[in-house]
């Protein structure tokens, strides 16, 4: 599978920036964007697919990271109005991209859908990862 | 729901099925607004415990937005049989335990 890497040219709008530091964060940075997409205009099923794929993302920060930083924003990107929702960590990273974004994989308790789950959720996935170094993941979903 | 209160969750509905010695556990998850890989792995998990102390769990009340994130997402839940609403779920866990009845006869 072709990794598609985070490219830094898109204009943005911040609209808000949070840590992941407790399972307690997870819910609420859930719960944030999930009103953005809402204010963005999105329907049921889109606010579902966004906030579910985060939901996978922050977990991930949390297990493996110990956490890490999230930025919620909004621009436009290939000419979609896009919500963009960055995960920054400085944990272990992922060694082989390619097997962690494939079907079934997984390190520890879950079933491996986190990754490539997130994926088919959004318009768009990019990742970013160095050993040692720490992971960035960034998915925006076409508002 | 939080990690915790999830896994709080799971364990106190074990409890209970103990205690009551409960035949069929019915869960309403209609307040779920989603439903990721660890809400889902609970469930199906709590299930699989149910069925080992001889009760069968149903879940109920899945909201249509949920339904679709779950199957696009490429969760299994396996274990866990799902109907519409509270009814039909009532009626589904009556059908089970006649049939378990009439294996016993």
């Amino acid at each position: 599978m072709l990794m598609q890497e985070i490219a830094y040219d898109i204009k943005c709008e911040l609209l808000g920036k949070f840590k992941i530091e407790t399972e307690y964060d997870i819910v609420t940075v859930r719960q944030t964007i999930r009103q953005c997409a809402k204010d963005a205009g999105m329907g049921i099923v889109d606010q579902t697919r966004i906030t579910t794929a985060v939901s996978e993302l922050f977990r991930n920060m949390y297990n493996y990271a110990g956490g890490g930083e999230v930025l919620i924003e909004s621009g436009e990107v290939d000419n979609h109005n896009a919500l963009i929702v960055t995960c920054i960590d400085k944990g272990p990273g992922i060694e082989n991209l390619e097997l962690a974004m494939s079907d079934g994989y997984t390190t520890s308790m879950g079933m491996g859908y986190g990754l490539p789950g997130a994926k088919r959720l959004v318009d768009r996935f990019e990742i970013q990862s160095k050993v040692n170094e720490g992971t960035t993941v960034r998915i925006m979903k076409w508002k | 729901m939080h990690d915790k209160l999830a896994i709080q969750l799971q364990s106190q509905i074990l409890e209970e099925i103990a205690k009551t010695r409960a035949k069929g556990v019915l869960i309403d998850i209609s307040v779920l607004e989603m439903v990721d890989s660890f809400i889902g792995r609970m469930l199906s998990g709590m299930a699989s415990m149910a069925a080992i102390m001889d009760t069968s769990v149903v879940i109920v009340g899945m909201q249509p937005a949920v339904a679709i994130t779950l199957v696009e997402l490429g969760l299994e839940m396996p274990g866990v049989d799902t109907a519409l609403n509270m009814e039909k779920g009532m009626e589904m866990l009556e059908r089970r335990l006649n049939t378990r009845k009439q294996d016993f006869q």
